[in-house]
């Protein structure tokens, strides 16, 4: 007769040590190993020697005193009084002074529309109109009319030329990343047409660009292109300027593009064509969603490129952000040794816009793996 | 349009090279007859992927004739599309779409495609993952199903369009043993129901249950075609004796 095994449950055990929390956190991450306690050592020796420096002149001694002279006295650190007084001439650049409520409010309507596109629950075919409508507005605030036409609100007239700092930057960028970008994404199918002739344009207009610095890029936008032009024929600066970045930034991103319908197996095109679906029906529906799914971080780096890249416009005379912090301190010999300051000042802009760029890519990355779940 | 004779496809001296020196298909005549169950196999590399991609088009042949429900298969786009509205394809890799439902997946032919309201589509969506009996997974993402149920919504993807002809490309050769039989039942019945059914593939339970006629090929050619019965139990040639022995491990 067989013996009648006796189940005997194990006694209960405590759970391993824990692994989160502050002093776990910093054992592991800090001091690990030797070397990176070493490390932790020097950079943290490295920290106590220069913060209290930069916290003592940033902040403990600093002054938002409007006095240039009170900034020049012995013993004060940081002069946020710069930063008060050019703030204006910083975030409008030579736009005029009594008309600067316009960039105001046309900036603040595109950023509006900006934080909105980015809304999920917005998504749809709105959009198309309601950045129709906010371009439309931008352009009539900063020049008073719509290419000439539309000049029913009394509003004067202000040349291109006079536009810049923070405005001008968030238009170039907006409105080049939204160009650009459809252009990267034909480029990219247009490297992987199966027609030579598209093919070769494709590569040619990507190693072209590559081959060159955006600064060149918008020096020949700007100097030699109207010597090619018949005479009496202008365009305006600011235009060729917005077509020679969104030329620049597309050959990048059709790259980064092209890496993700590379990275896309061809029996996903298979299956398409195997129930029907026509080449374009089956780059919308099938293989675009997925290869820019894939290229989310590389195409948001190239977004937030173009935003710092719009900086190099003032080598061919538009102020924008940095451009204007130039016009407010370089010719101004009271406010000249306070520049750092206003240096500061735009870094902070900066970082704001590309750090919340950075975040929404991280979200957005989010949202569209849940179909991965596995 | 119209065909003057019962066979859905025609292969007349077809040829086809990859490349400039790879012979891959070699001087292929077949008749397939409407409703006709073929089985095609052979060992790997012998073209019978490229054989049955060439009837809807997914590869091009260089010479010979290839007439589908009546249409030559030519550079002619239309002609193309018109074609792949009749064959349905399974692969061996399933090839579902991951970033859309599994419903959605079943919809989008027949919407884009064919033309019809998205509503009517989603029940003749249902109506095909009853078949396969997979209507309960309609919502998932093709990545939450097991291999043998995404091999399956594959089937009903396919036969969303009401195909005339199935071309099945090695269905269960990605799939755990487990799986294979869930795909093989769905496809028997489908066997059964009088569509035209050409299938590669090495299950010859399968080709034994359903097949009126088993194709061998070997080096881009039709060596031996004849009925499961006699081509498993007296195999004309030495190629295929020799491929016999070996998958059925004699
Ligand atoms: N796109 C291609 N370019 C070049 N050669 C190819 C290509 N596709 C397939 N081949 C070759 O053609 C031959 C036949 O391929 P095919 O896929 O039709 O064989 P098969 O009989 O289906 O084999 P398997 O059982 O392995 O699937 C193989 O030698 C393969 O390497
Ligand atoms: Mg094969």
């Amino acid at each position: 007769m067989a013996e009648t095994i006796i189940f005997q449950s194990k006694p209960a055990r405590p759970a391993p040590n824990r692994t989160e929390g502050l002093l776990p956190w910093i054992k592991l991450n800090l001091f690990g190993t030797w070397q990176s306690a070493l490390s932790t050592v020097i950079i943290g020796a490295l920290l106590v020697l220069y913060v209290p420096q930069f916290l003592n002149w940033a902040i403990f001694t600093s002054t938002t005193s409007t006095n240039a002279d009170a900034c020049r006295a012995a013993g004060v650190g940081a002069c946020w009084g710069a930063v008060v007084e050019k703030y204006r001439l910083i975030i409008f650049g030579r736009y005029p002074f009594d008309e600067q409520w316009r960039p105001l409010v046309a900036t603040l309507i595109m950023l509006t529309m900006l934080v909105v596109s980015c809304i999920r629950y917005f998504w749809s075919k709105w959009l198309v109109l309601g950045w129709t409508v906010t371009l439309a507005a931008y352009f009539i605030l900063m020049y008073g009319s719509l290419f000439g036409y539309l000049d029913v609100f009394g509003l004067s007239k202000v040349t291109t030329d006079r536009w810049g700092g923070l405005p001008l930057t968030i238009m170039l960028s907006t409105l080049s990343i939204m160009l650009a970008f459809p252009l990267a994404v034909v480029v990219a199918l247009g490297r992987r047409s199966h027609l030579p002739a598209i093919r070769s344009l494709c590569t040619v207009y990507v190693e072209l660009i590559r081959g060159v610095p955006l600064i060149s890029v918008l020096f020949m936008a700007s100097f030699m292109f109207p010597l090619f032009m018949p005479q009496g024929v202008t365009i305006d600066t600011l235009l060729r300027v917005l077509v020679g970045i969104t030329l620049f930034a597309a050959a990048y991103m059709a790259e980064v593009v092209r890496g993700g319908l590379q990275s896309l197996p061809k029996g996903q095109t298979e299956a398409a064509a195997s129930i029907g679906l026509s080449y374009w029906q089956t780059q919308r529906k099938i293989i675009l969603p997925q290869a820019l799914a894939t290229v989310i971080p590389g195409i948001m780096n190239n977004f937030i490129s173009i935003f710092k890249d719009t900086s190099l416009v003032t080598i061919v005379s538009l102020y924008e952000l940095t451009g204007s912090h130039g016009l407010a301190f370089n010719s101004d010999a009271d406010w000249r040794p306070f520049k750092l300051e206003g240096y500061l000042f735009i870094v902070a802009i900066y970082f704001v816009f590309c750090f919340a760029m950075s975040r929404y890519s991280l979200w957005i990355e989010a949202q569209v793996n849940k179909s991965k779940l596995r | 349009m119209s065909t003057g004779t019962d066979n859905i496809i025609v292969f007349d001296k077809v040829n086809k090279w990859y490349g400039n020196s790879f012979h891959v298909l070699r001087d292929i005549d077949l008749q397939v007859r409407r409703g006709e169950r073929i089985v095609i196999c052979g060992p790997s590399g012998s073209g019978k992927s490229t054989l049955i991609r060439c009837i809807n088009r997914l590869e091009e042949h260089q010479e010979g004739r290839l007439i589908v429900d009546g249409t030559e298969l030519t550079d002619d786009v239309k002609a193309i599309d018109r074609i792949r509205k009749d064959v349905g394809m399974v692969f061996q890799q399933f090839n579902l779409f991951p970033h859309l439902t599994v419903l959605e997946n079943l919809t989008l032919s027949p919407m884009y495609v064919g033309k019809i309201p998205k509503k009517e589509a989603e029940e003749r969506a249902m109506t095909q993952l009853k078949r396969v009996r997979i209507a309960e997974q309609a919502e998932k993402y093709p990545l939450q199903l097991s291999g043998g149920q995404q091999q399956r919504v594959a089937i009903a993807r396919a036969l969303c369009l009401t195909p005339k002809i199935m071309l099945f490309d090695e269905p269960t050769s990605a799939l755990d043993p487990e799986m294979i039989k869930e795909v093989l039942d769905v496809m028997v019945e489908l066997a059964n129901q009088g569509i035209t059914m050409i299938c590669v593939t090495h299950e010859m339970g399968f080709a034994k249950a359903v097949a009126d006629r088993v194709i061998f090929m070997d080096q881009g050619q039709i060596v031996e075609q004849n009925t499961p019965h006699e081509f498993f139990n007296n195999p004309k040639t030495d190629r295929s004796k020799d491929f016999l022995s070996k998958i059925l491990g004699h």
